[in-house]
């Protein structure tokens, strides 16, 4: 919160020192002899005051914690040295919550309370510190900057120079985003599979992830077989795609080649509020009303079906994904050029002869594409599983019983208490290592077939 | 080339026949049904899927309510007449409501009966009445008739949710207790209005006390986050991409990278924002500040995908006219371009923002799935967001959550609704064709 303050605080200065640059700027010639406008002026002065300045909180913000933390943790050298990485981490969080005034654990031993305090003596010195050093970078840059300003200064020029390179900057933090994602996927999954082999845990057949947490507890084999997850995400993304394929596809075939410009107008948006519904609340749909109303048809005709059925989750699932194949593919069925149509036509075809067998064919690679982008989402899709799908790993095909998926077992294995280094949370990352490798290798074919298409009809 | 084959059997001979052709027709008429029936079953499954939503959580809004003539007795509640808010603050509220319960129902004795008794109160009604003196200080020592809310499930009877013509053993409600209410009943003391506890508080373990206000708080704060972090960002990065950029492979990468990003799975975004934002950086658990920067990176590429096709739609004559009378590019692109794209950028972060709204999974990740009764004061605050709330309530077992995750879906729909009203505006309003 104080550094929140901090920086709207360096805003303001940096403002104030833009007012300032402007009036020196005006001060010092009349306007038709500076090389710039007074303006660039004045943002010249304001990068130099606050720019370094907000750089340094970043990185401090960035390392003040780990630090501070560190340095903690080497005052208590002889305490912690034979405890277990998790031990560490939960004396750390017992030394924050205390230097925070909050209730902790258990009760603490004085070496924790000295720690303690040294802890918030240490935050709090950090925090001066930064303050410290962004005050006197600001003012430090405030002089350099204004003490630059004569008619010559070719301001404007390097106002750009910089603001190009904070452009470049934004642009980057998407690559950044996926390295992020990459690295600390591939990083815990590495820990886990150090403890757990990569073979076992692509091919085996048997997933129970409670792990003992004692040494001497009964339960929990600990075992890490993945294939009945995979076979349960397969399960359910086929019967979400039974559904939304054939539904999508017709619909998206009837709005562009037999609906009025009225109907379409009416139907598109109906259908694309199907898209914008968030996912939780076909998971509540699927979990309180399809679930057992399945439960009950099946009942009543003698079928044994479980209230997480996977035709429940998968049936809500594939509407969920219907206007995402219809809209793709109406986007494709509309770029085949109407000189198809027509050659067709005057050969004496019907409407939907046309369409089987001129349109389709052309369209297949869109089509294609746009059906890999759906199963990429529905192979992706979490609340509704978790909300209508079940815990347990069974290996079958059967759609009536319950059957459970990689991001099921994913949420499963990290909401709630977690100790970090443990194979169970660790196995969340693999799982979610898979699950991104899947489908970006998804996501790059269907990107690639759409975009080969385009370029067959522009 | 004109060697045609010689076997004239392999090539078909058009027939022309009248059945064929009404074969052909049916099948024509055939297909087009398939395309009626498509469409139609996707609509339907939308009006139930609203539909039983309405119909289930419209009950929410209303609260059943019973009136207690209460004896705000000055010996209990201010023995010295001070006023002090301390002393009133510390006042046994319960033992007036339940004094006044055993007034209204003399006949009702033994330990069990009337524990049964006291349960078709809410047990929050002491605070109500603490609430109620605080405010009205002069009314010491009179005996009033307040409303109180009724627990929640003899609200739900009140609504018929629970039958009464079940055996006793199978329903929440005991047969005494339905007595109780229908004697009330019969004396005007019950009564149904608007629930405003469902707007103003916080989550609660008892359903007659539980409200979206905080998830709705705590909902705003992590969109403020995201908004202040994705927008700027987001058009920067497309300005750059658009505008500067030199076309080279790097620039590709980038551009393939942020087509990626769009569509990879949002509880990968969770799986970051636990491995980098709380582990590496030791942010705060179920914080908004760490929400709003998961769904940050989660929106962005949205946001720029949108700026990108907003600023390409501006046509070239307006670049260089500037350029023509000596603005420098970076003022071209300030001055003229992007505030003519702006439209454009602005409805494609309200989408963005508005699936961020609705997004879930990635929250689940970073610890905001607690349950949190106090109001989010700040960025670094324990909070919860509203479909997390929805996910939350859904698994509560008692019959009262279902219809307040109903009520709680009607309300996120709201917003979802009028985010997507003001994007469609925005678009209709400032939508130009060059």
């Amino acid at each position: 919160m104080n550094s929140l303050l901090l920086i709207v605080a360096l805003l303001a200065v940096s403002a104030l020192a833009y007012h300032y640059g402007r009036r020196k700027a005006f001060a010092a010639g009349s306007v038709g002899r500076l090389h710039s406008l007074p303006s660039y002026h004045g943002a010249y002065v304001a990068l130099w005051c606050g720019l370094p300045a907000i750089l340094v909180i970043a990185v401090w913000l960035m390392f003040q914690n780990s630090l501070v933390e560190g340095m903690v943790l080497a005052g208590l050298a002889g305490h912690v040295a034979d405890l277990s990485e998790g031990q560490i981490s939960l004396l750390l969080s017992d030394i924050r919550n205390l230097a925070a005034g909050d209730i902790t654990s258990r009760a603490p031993d004085p070496t924790v309370l000295a720690a303690a305090e040294r802890y918030g003596n240490l935050q709090r010195l950090g925090f001066v510190l930064m303050a410290g050093a962004t005050f006197v970078l600001a003012v430090g840059g405030l002089y350099l900057g204004q003490r630059a300003i004569k008619p010559a200064l070719r301001a404007r020029p390097r106002v750009e120079h910089v603001l190009r390179w904070i452009l470049l900057i934004a642009s980057i933090v998407a690559i950044l985003t996926t390295i992020g994602i990459v690295l600390s996927l591939l990083f815990e999954s590495i820990r886990f599979f150090g403890q757990v082999s990569p073979i076992e845990f692509l091919f085996g057949l048997n997933w129970s992830p409670q792990t003992a947490l004692r040494a001497d507890q009964i339960g929990g084999s600990g075992a890490f077989g993945a294939v009945p997850i995979f076979a349960g995400t397969l399960l359910i993304t086929v019967i979400a795609m039974i559904v939304a394929v054939p539904i999508g596809l017709m619909a998206a075939i009837y709005m562009a080649e037999y609906a009025s410009p009225t109907t379409r107008s009416i139907v598109k948006p109906l259908l694309e509020i199907l898209a914008g519904i968030p996912t939780v609340v076909y998971g509540f749909f699927a979990a309180l009303t399809i679930g057992p109303l399945f439960r009950g048809v099946g009942e009543s005709i003698g079928l044994p079906v479980a209230s997480e059925s996977a035709l429940a989750a998968g049936l809500v699932m594939g509407v969920m994904i219907i206007p995402f194949v219809s809209s793709l593919s109406d986007d494709v069925i509309n770029a085949v050029p109407q000189s198809l149509r027509d050659g067709s036509y005057a050969l004496g075809a019907t409407q939907s002869e046309t369409i089987r067998q001129v349109i389709l064919p052309a369209s297949l690679h869109g089509i294609v594409g746009a059906i890999l982008l759906a199963v990429s989402r529905a192979i992706g899709e979490t609340m509704i599983v978790v909300m209508a799908a079940g815990l347990s790993a069974n290996l079958t095909a059967n759609p009536l019983e319950a059957v459970t998926t990689v991001t099921v077992q994913i949420v499963t294995l990290l909401v709630g208490d977690q100790e970090f280094d443990s194979a169970k949370t660790l196995a969340a990352f693999a799982l979610g290592l898979v699950l991104f490798l899947v489908t970006l290798a998804l996501n790059v074919v269907a990107l690639r077939v759409v975009r080969k298409y385009r370029e067959e009809y522009d | 080339m004109t060697d045609f084959p010689a076997d004239r059997s392999i090539t078909r001979k058009p027939d022309f026949s009248d059945a064929h052709l009404r074969r052909r027709y049916r099948a024509e008429a055939r297909f087009r049904m398939y395309g009626i029936a498509a469409i139609f079953a996707a609509l339907a499954m939308l009006a139930v899927l609203l539909g039983s939503i309405v119909s289930t959580g419209s009950s929410a809004f209303t609260q059943t309510e019973m009136a207690l003539d209460i004896h705000l007795d000055a010996a209990l509640i201010d023995p010295d007449g001070t006023r002090d808010p301390a002393i009133l603050a510390k006042a046994n509220y319960r033992k007036i409501v339940r004094d006044a319960m055993r007034a209204q129902f003399p006949d009702v004795s033994g330990r069990r009966n009337q524990r049964s008794l006291f349960k078709i109160i809410s047990s929050g009604s002491d605070f109500d009445l603490r609430q109620f003196v605080e405010a009205n200080t002069e009314l010491i020592g009179t005996t009033q008739t307040i409303w109180f809310k009724t627990s929640a499930d003899i609200d739900q009877l009140a609504k018929g949710a629970i039958p009464r013509d079940v055996p006793e053993g199978d329903r929440r409600v005991k047969d005494a207790q339905i007595g109780w209410f229908d004697t009330l009943d019969e004396d005007g003391r019950i009564r149904r209005s608007f629930n405003t506890t469902f707007f103003t508080s916080g989550d609660s373990r008892e359903p007659e006390q539980a409200g979206v206000w905080g998830a709705v708080v705590g909902t705003a704060l992590t969109l403020a986050v995201t908004l202040v972090l994705s927008f700027p960002i987001g058009v920067m990065a497309a300005v750059y991409l658009e505008e500067f950029a030199p076309k080279n492979r790097w620039t590709d990468l980038i551009e393939v990278n942020i087509n990626n990003l769009a569509a990879v799975p949002s509880i990968v975004f969770g799986l970051l924002g636990l491995a980098v934002f709380l582990n590496f950086f030791g942010l705060p658990r179920s914080a908004p500040l760490v929400g709003g920067l998961v769904l940050a990176l989660m929106t962005l590429p949205t946001v720029i995908i949108a700026g990108r096709a907003a600023l390409q739609s501006v046509p070239r004559s307006i670049r260089e006219a500037a350029l023509g009378v000596g603005a420098s590019p970076l003022q071209t692109v300030s001055h003229h371009v992007l505030p003519l794209a702006m439209p454009g950028i602005l409805t494609g972060t309200i989408i963005g923002m508005a699936r961020a709204l609705g997004e879930t999974a990635p929250l689940l990740m970073i610890g905001m799935v607690a349950f949190i009764v106090d109001i989010p004061r700040g960025f670094t605050d324990a909070a919860t967001v509203l479909p997390v709330q929805v996910f939350l309530w859904a698994d509560a077992p008692e019959r009262a959550f279902v219809e307040r995750t109903s009520a709680a879906i009607i309300v996120l729909l709201a917003f979802l609704i009028i985010m997507n009203l003001a994007a469609v505006l925005l678009r209709r309003k400032f939508e130009r064709r060059w």
